[in-house]
């Protein structure tokens, strides 16, 4: 290093420092005992904790649905609107074989495999007749969507359903985190429902699994191939089609486990479809297109939006996904972690 | 305009003469709900159309403009729930409520042409989808989930605007005028801009054209038109909730647009009528509670069968009728 250059940070040093102090800054919110002043501000650290965990574990279901989003449009750069649909769809499945057979695994194993499946029929036989012709693929998602949701709505009415959770994954544990000091001087720690720290380990698995899958595996290197050129990929002798099919299975599969996964946390009901679309949009906004460490970028940013804007200022809660939206376009139209389109 | 409306003149005139007269001959029921409301979503698709067949944008969020219209005649003038209600005259709202819808269209289009193609889809239905939410959620200025209601077309000229026949009038009125305009508009040198950006932005680029200046202002226009039908909707309606403005009517405008055609200004309108007619009248064949299957089959099979409509499918028939026999 010559003596003339001015000791500056470069611009990775300068974001890991800033990343570190915010993770201090977290760290210590969530486990020092808060002061009075911080306790006037955020309400409680009850709430604010509870929030933030609720954010995480929403994430979770929110990197779930969208993951499988961005890997079929990633690929196929197509954006499958009826994504929410599969969601709802596998949501009422797991409910169906859990609350018959009485295993609630059953009924997850089975959300999944069944819209895998489904996946599989509608890519072979709807979306390949119109490859390349995105603005159709679309539209005709829009349509299999409305007709799903109808026929949903005819076979399951109206209804809320919950999907019960086996007893081993019911009641709360107690963190090592302290909520408040009572006036006698005895700690109260944190409580947490114990199937919603599931959820989140459930998603953090599988975003692992498919990280591996993906950067590890033969199959995964030529979907990263597909994303980065289809024809090319193609040329070289692979049958992407097989490929394409493999992956709309896995998305559409994903969305199916993440209905009986949520639809046991939260419940199931029509307009869960549009929910999770809108969701599953934001989150590949601002993570970036096709890619699965964006998803779960974007999922965590708008988890916690979420659940912190609930708290903190419950009817513009809304606006602040949106905002985080715009600016995310405003900044980076490609999103987080977008490539150069 | 002039060269397209002397080209199929006979079919222009028999049209005009057909909806003047319409009056005459249809019941209150057919002037409004059928007619009127054709006119009303045919507005709204037309607002699609100008965007996606000139501008190779297609948007989600049209109702949404046209909700910001509609949510803001219930603020700015007269309801009947408490909430806001600021009683203003209607020549003062009603051009707010447009002028809002235009900037509120823009602001739209500012965000989705950041980035472009199939994006646009997603942009926009986010936008539709968040904002119907928000207006749901938010009990302050939306009045939350039952929203505003009593809203009515004004009186004025001594004509009572929400009786059918005036109605009527009034939506042919707004839907010719916007029809011509974007006739006109279309062979404008904006117009012809948009569509040489729509076909290559790069090069319009690089000859020194302001490819984000074009495309919002086709935004702003196309939310006049929203805006207008909005405030029609309104009128027409007595009420707006979040539910007007929802995911599902969102693709509603979307479907009109495509079933009638993005080809040309006058396939929304045949797609509004088609979508009508078929919503009064398949309740009696499949019954109120599917008609959403119906209209999604319908709407794939037009998707797979015809990219360009109604209005396309007309195309392809005509040639064949028009061959001259052999002899």
């Amino acid at each position: 290093m010559s003596l003339s250059e001015p000791a500056t940070f470069t611009r990775r040093q300068g974001w890991s420092i800033v990343a570190l102090l915010a993770a201090a800054v977290l760290a210590w919110l969530v486990f020092a005992v808060w002061p009075d002043w911080l306790d006037d501000i955020l309400i409680s650290k009850k709430a604010f904790v509870s929030a933030i965990l609720n954010g995480l574990t929403l994430a979770g279901l929110y990197f779930l649905v969208a993951s499988g989003f961005t890997l079929i449009f990633g690929l196929m750069r197509n954006v499958n609107l009826a994504h929410g649909s599969l969601y709802l769809l596998g949501a009422y499945i797991g409910y169906e074989v859990a609350d018959r057979t009485g295993y609630w695994l059953l009924g997850v194993a089975a959300g999944f495999v069944v819209l895998a499946v489904i996946g599989i029929v509608l890519q072979v036989v709807v979306f390949r007749r119109l490859e390349g012709d995105d603005l159709r693929q679309t539209l005709v998602s829009i349509g299999i969507s409305i007709v799903a949701a109808d026929l949903m709505l005819a076979v399951w009415s109206g209804g809320t359903y919950q999907i019960t959770t086996p007893l081993w994954l019911d009641g709360a544990v107690t963190l090592p985190i302290i909520s408040t000091i009572k006036s006698d001087g005895s700690t109260v720690f944190l409580k947490y429902p114990f199937y919603r720290l599931v959820v989140l380990f459930v998603a953090v698995a599988i975003g692992i699994g498919l990280w591996l899958a993906m950067n590890k595996t033969r199959i995964g290197m030529m979907i990263r191939a597909g994303v980065d050129d289809r024809a090319m990929l193609s040329a070289s002798g692979v049958n992407v089609h097989r490929i394409f099919a493999l992956v709309f299975a896995m998305g559409a599969g994903l969305a199916g486990l993440a209905g009986v996964v949520g639809g046991s946390a939260l419940s199931v009901a029509p307009g869960e479809d549009v929910r999770y679309l809108l969701t599953s949009l934001v989150v590949v906004i601002v993570g970036g297109m096709g890619s699965i460490s964006g998803a779960a970028i974007g999922a965590l940013i708008i988890g916690l939006a979420e659940q912190l804007g609930l708290v903190y200022f419950p009817t513009y809660g809304i606006v602040l996904t949106f905002v985080i939206m715009v600016v995310t376009l405003a900044i980076r139209p490609q999103g987080i972690m977008g490539g150069r389109r | 305009m002039r060269a397209e409306l002397a080209r199929h003149a006979p079919a222009y005139i028999a049209l005009a003469l057909a909806l003047l007269f319409f009056p005459a001959v249809a019941s209150d029921f057919f002037l409004t709900q059928i007619g009127g409301y054709s006119m009303i979503f045919g507005m709204m698709a037309l607002s699609l159309m100008i965007l996606a067949g000139y501008g190779g944008m297609v948007s989600l969020a049209q109702i949404t403009v046209a909700g910001v219209a509609g949510y803001s005649v219930a603020i700015f003038g007269i309801n009947a729930t408490g909430v806001m209600g600021f009683a203003w005259a209607w020549w003062v709202v009603a051009p707010l409520a447009i002028a809002l819808a235009a900037i509120a269209s823009a602001l739209i289009g500012w965000i989705a042409v950041r980035t472009d193609g199939i994006y646009t889809i997603m942009i926009t239905l986010a936008i539709a989808t968040a904002t119907y939410y928000f207006t749901q959620q938010n009990a302050e200025l939306f009045n939350g989930h039952s929203g505003f209601s009593g809203l009515r077309a004004p009186e004025f000229w001594g004509v009572v605007w929400r009786d059918p026949k005036p109605f009527y009038y009034l939506c042919l009125g707004a839907a010719v005028l916007s029809y011509l305009a974007v006739l006109y508009a279309a062979r404008s040198t904006f117009g012809l801009t948009l569509q040489a950006i729509r076909d290559n932005p790069r090069r319009m680029r690089a000859v020194g054209y302001d490819v984000t200046a074009h495309k919002v202002f086709a935004w702003a226009l196309s939310g006049i038109i929203a805006g207008i039908a909005g405030v029609l909707l309104v009128w027409f309606n007595g009420r707006i909730s979040p539910g007007t403005i929802g995911v599902g009517a969102a693709i509603n405008v979307l479907i009109i647009a495509v079933i009638g055609g993005l080809k040309h200004p006058i396939g929304p309108f045949i797609g509004a009528l088609v979508v009508v007619l078929m919503q009064t009248f398949a309740i009696d064949i499949v019954g109120a509670d599917r008609f959403n299957t119906l209209i999604g089959l319908v709407f794939l099979v037009i998707v797979f069968v015809s990219p360009d409509g109604l209005l396309g499918l007309w195309g392809r028939v005509k040639p064949h009728l028009q061959q001259q026999p052999l002899r």
